[in-house]
């Protein structure tokens, strides 16, 4: 898209009245902040151990956790994708007492420390929370220490990214197209199936990127619900992190690896987005 | 209007400040245009008509049958929206087809009709296109076609010229008009443009402050409009006043002689064309004659329009050599005549 | 887990605190001791220093908590420390060959600290004790939701040599990223069972229970304190040290949990 932009102009050089110079009031903190973000990146790539890479990044266990983080968070994807969409058109698309509160309350494991969710989870997940207690002595499911309990936490986090994401789409988009249909005989259902989502449906996806990415960092929910054991609960966040306490270079291969699998899968989707474009 | 109505329905929506208050009748085959300014409560009414906006009062009749109460995708009808509202991510054919599914056709027998209608409309090479790689003139035919779909018997059109640009409009609007008279049901029609309402309905209601201020047939609201509003979309100067045989004394001031002899509140209308205008005060047959001041000049058609204030205010429409001759600049005084057979008189 | 983030929060503002005054007011009205500790050190010491500052009328104690090994950092990159406790050796070893201890002090009680206390490990259950775990041995039930700290933290070294001296393979549901979160995780009833240090325990209360077992004594931790070279009140820091080591100090360690030599 910014390519394209940049050889239009690049064609038309010299037909076109060529706009003020960017003021440096705008650029210097633009500068800065660029700087900020892409920095601490290239102090990652500067201290990797280069010629070890390829050996380290290939032993087992991390595999097992790259491989357990890509499932984890592509379902808890799929979860936030089933539940958050409808939460996303009931608070857009319907009037009800208490919207307002629900809508606050969804955001609310956008701003509550990831662990503090975590900790709500066992609360009510728990072999002795509010539901689990039951969950355990009914079915004998124990949900913690398993990979659902990393799903789980990771839909926690991440789901309020994309629900607030495919709220805005729905308030932005064209409701007069729902209108349309519903005077050509669809029900509710059928609208939204067949108008509202297509129309939506750029918005969905990028809402289920953001949730995504957000699912596959997910760190301190995860290992307070979930735990920390190789294989299970494990994710890379978690592996960062347990290699951090010991070998900090291994931290940095697994922090590398993770960044150039999430960036491969984010252009992989963009490209494929472009062109549904 | 001939046999039982289709259509007939009373609308009374309130919203705010604003109120509409609407009868509206329409029989078999029909087209009524809803006339007016924008503001005027036409498309709250078309809205209230397909249940999009809520009722304060009245009801909605189609064929005899209530459906005041309907929600909007049981009521037998078709809407043509003024953008046309097509479903961007899908084919002609498929949004022609999605009112067919909704009422529970198969997928095929929906296809099968929507191609059929495509057909009718000129468009069966299009069926596939997106509704973005269609003209003005095809989204407005694929949008009939999808409205028609479903076989309503009740066809609501907003502003369906209004999106397209001045050169397809004559084409456009005399196919609709073809088409429109193909449907057996009841068309009611949103405009602005009196053209459009001219060419198109058999009937026409004026719109003015959600009232239905004037109704009648095209030739009748053009040549004997009711509100200043009306007058000036079909470009005739009006008059509210009192008449006392051939004498009519003006409400807004200045007296209007007539050909006919009436009494009591009439309206006057008499076409710019028949002001003629002079230096000197002109005598001879019976005419009125106003001494009024210039306001504006301007363009119209062939002809120059020459805006006059005073008692009446009035348009009149001159040729430009007639213009170069009197040599008239805007606050000038001039003489204006109208002779009293131009003059058409009529109880208001 | 959150215990450690809030006091690694915690020290950063204290260290950041600790840059600004050392600049700013000097010790003009009052002398001034700085003291680095482990974290598992945070209610022994906040008691030993109001004891201190009894004491020593005029002196402020401020005390810095954090994890060892992040303290040991902060000393060896210039923090203003007088008194260094580390919760193993091997952290109080990190900073002798850094930034030094202080020589006088080093040279007459010894080069590497001196061991003030030592912690051990308990297993820790809820207090209904669901799988009735009586010894280290139970924690291999499968059966048995057991929490113990990853290998790579402290905590975790010790609890590999003491199940490698029971000669079990202790394979738990999760491995912790320290010895809180494990606590934590039996408070809250989600496991059975974890290996945490008797201090822990005692801090946990009624909320958990522990249990001694042989092989705790193949992984004791010893806490070295010292003081440190770059010490701006060496005379105050020995007097800290001997406080830590006097009866009181063994009072207040011993009722912590500690053992003390």
């Amino acid at each position: 898209m910014r390519g394209r932009a940049a050889g239009a102009r690049h064609r038309d050089r010299g037909l076109r009245v060529r706009p003020g110079r960017a003021p440096w009031i705008l650029l210097l903190p633009a500068f800065a902040g660029a700087a900020f973000l892409v920095l601490p990146l290239a102090g990652l790539l500067v201290r990797a151990p280069w010629p070890d890479m390829a050996r380290r990044v290939t032993e087992p266990e991390v595999l097992s956790a790259l491989w357990l983080s890509l499932w984890t968070a592509t379902a808890a994807t799929v979860l936030s994708l089933l539940l958050g969409v409808p939460l996303a058109w009931l608070l857009a698309r319907t009037e009800f007492p208490g919207r307002r509160i629900v809508r606050a309350l969804v955001t609310v494991p956008l701003v509550v420390p990831p662990v503090v969710g975590g900790v709500a989870l066992l609360f009510v997940l728990g072999r002795n929370g509010l539901l689990g207690q039951y969950l355990h002595a009914w079915f004998g499911i124990g949900i913690p220490f398993t990979p659902a309990a990393v799903v789980l936490a990771q839909t926690f986090v991440a789901m309020p990214f994309l629900v607030v994401g495919v709220e805005g789409a729905l308030r932005a988009a064209d409701r007069r197209y729902e209108e349309a249909a519903a005077t050509l005989g669809a029900g509710r259902a059928t609208v939204f199936a067949r108008v509202t989502l297509p129309a939506v449906l750029p918005g969905v996806g990028a809402g289920a990127v953001l949730c995504w990415a957000r699912a596959l960092g997910e760190f301190g929910a995860t290992v307070t619900f979930a735990g920390n054991f190789p294989g299970t609960t494990r994710t890379m966040p978690l592996a960062v992190y347990t290699a951090m306490q010991s070998d900090p270079e291994a931290a940095l291969v697994l922090s590398l690896l993770l960044l150039g699998v999430s960036l491969a899968v984010l252009a992989a989707l963009r490209e494929k987005w472009a062109f549904v474009r | 209007m001939t046999g039982e109505a289709v259509l007939d329905a009373r609308l009374c929506v309130r919203r705010g400040d604003f109120e509409l208050d609407a009868d509206l009748r329409v029989g078999s085959g029909q087209v009524l245009a809803l006339l007016g300014p924008n503001g005027a409560g036409k498309s709250t009414a078309l809205r209230a008509l397909a249940g999009l906006e809520p009722l304060s009062g009245g009801h909605v009749r189609v064929d005899g049958r209530d459906e005041t109460t309907t929600p909007v995708e049981r009521r037998p009808i078709g809407v043509v929206f003024q953008d046309y509202l097509l479903f961007p991510h899908m084919s002609a054919l498929d949004n022609v087809a999605f009112g067919p599914r909704c009422r529970g056709l198969s997928k095929a027998e929906a296809r099968a009709r929507a191609a059929e209608l495509l057909d009718g409309m000129g468009l069966a090479e299009h069926a596939r296109a997106r509704p973005r790689q269609l003209s003005g003139g095809q989204a407005q035919r694929v949008a009939l076609a999808r409205a028609l779909a479903a076989r309503p018997r009740l066809l609501l059109l907003d502003e369906p010229m209004a999106a397209l640009d001045a050169g397809t409009r004559v084409d456009v609007r005399a196919g609709l008009r073809r088409r429109l008279e193909e449907f057996d049901g009841a068309t009611v029609l949103v405009t602005h443009d009196p053209l459009d309402a001219m060419v198109l309905a058999d009937r026409i209601a004026v719109v003015e402050g959600g009232r239905i201020v004037q109704q009648g047939t095209p030739a009748k609201v053009a040549r004997r409009p009711r509100t200043p509003y009306a007058a000036r979309l079909v470009g005739l100067n009006l008059f509210r006043g009192t008449a006392e045989g051939t004498e009519v004394r003006l409400a807004d001031g200045g007296r209007v002689r007539v050909h006919e002899a009436h009494r009591g509140t009439v309206l006057v209308a008499f076409p710019p064309r028949a002001v003629a205008l002079h230096r000197e005060r002109p005598q001879g047959s019976p005419r009125n004659v106003w001494r009024l001041r210039v306001d504006s000049v301007e363009r119209f058609g062939d002809q120059v329009r020459v805006h006059l204030s005073g008692q009446p205010p009035l348009a009149a429409d001159i040729s430009p050599a007639a213009l170069a001759e009197l040599g008239l600049s805007p606050g000038e005084a001039v003489w204006a005549s109208v002779k009293a057979a131009e003059a058409d008189c009529y109880p208001a | 887990m959150r215990e450690r983030s809030a006091v690694r929060a915690h020290a950063l503002v204290a260290a950041a605190a600790l840059l600004l005054s050392a600049t700013s007011c000097g010790a003009e009205d009052g002398r001034r001791l700085t003291v680095f500790a482990a974290a598992s050190l945070t209610d022994v010491f906040t008691e030993l220093a109001g004891k201190f500052e009894e004491q020593n009328p005029g002196t402020e104690v401020v005390l810095n908590f954090a994890g060892s090994s992040e303290l040991a950092a902060q000393i060896n990159t210039g923090a203003p420390a007088d008194v260094f406790a580390a919760a193993d050796t091997a952290t109080m070893a990190q900073v002798v060959a850094g930034e030094g201890l202080d020589t006088d002090w080093a040279a007459e009680h010894g080069e590497n600290g001196v061991v003030f206390a030592a912690n051990t490990l308990r297993i820790a259950v809820p207090p209904d004790n669901p799988a009735e775990v009586g010894e280290l041995a139970d924690l291999a039930d499968e059966d048995t939701l057991v929490a113990l700290c990853a290998e790579e933290v402290p905590c975790g070294a010790a609890t590999a040599a003491a199940t490698r001296a029971a000669g079990l393979d202790i394979v738990p549901d999760t491995y912790e990223e320290d010895v809180r979160a494990v606590l934590t995780k039996v408070e809250l009833g989600e496991v059975d069972a974890g290996l945490v240090y008797a201090t822990d325990v005692v801090a946990a209360g009624e909320r958990a229970i522990g249990i001694e077992f042989a092989q705790a004594a193949e992984a004791v931790n010893d806490y070295p304190v010292a003081v440190v070279s770059t010490a701006d009140e060496p005379a105050l820091a020995a007097a800290w040290v001997d406080l830590v080591r006097s009866g009181s100090g063994a009072e207040v360690l011993a009722a912590a949990g500690f053992e003390v030599p």
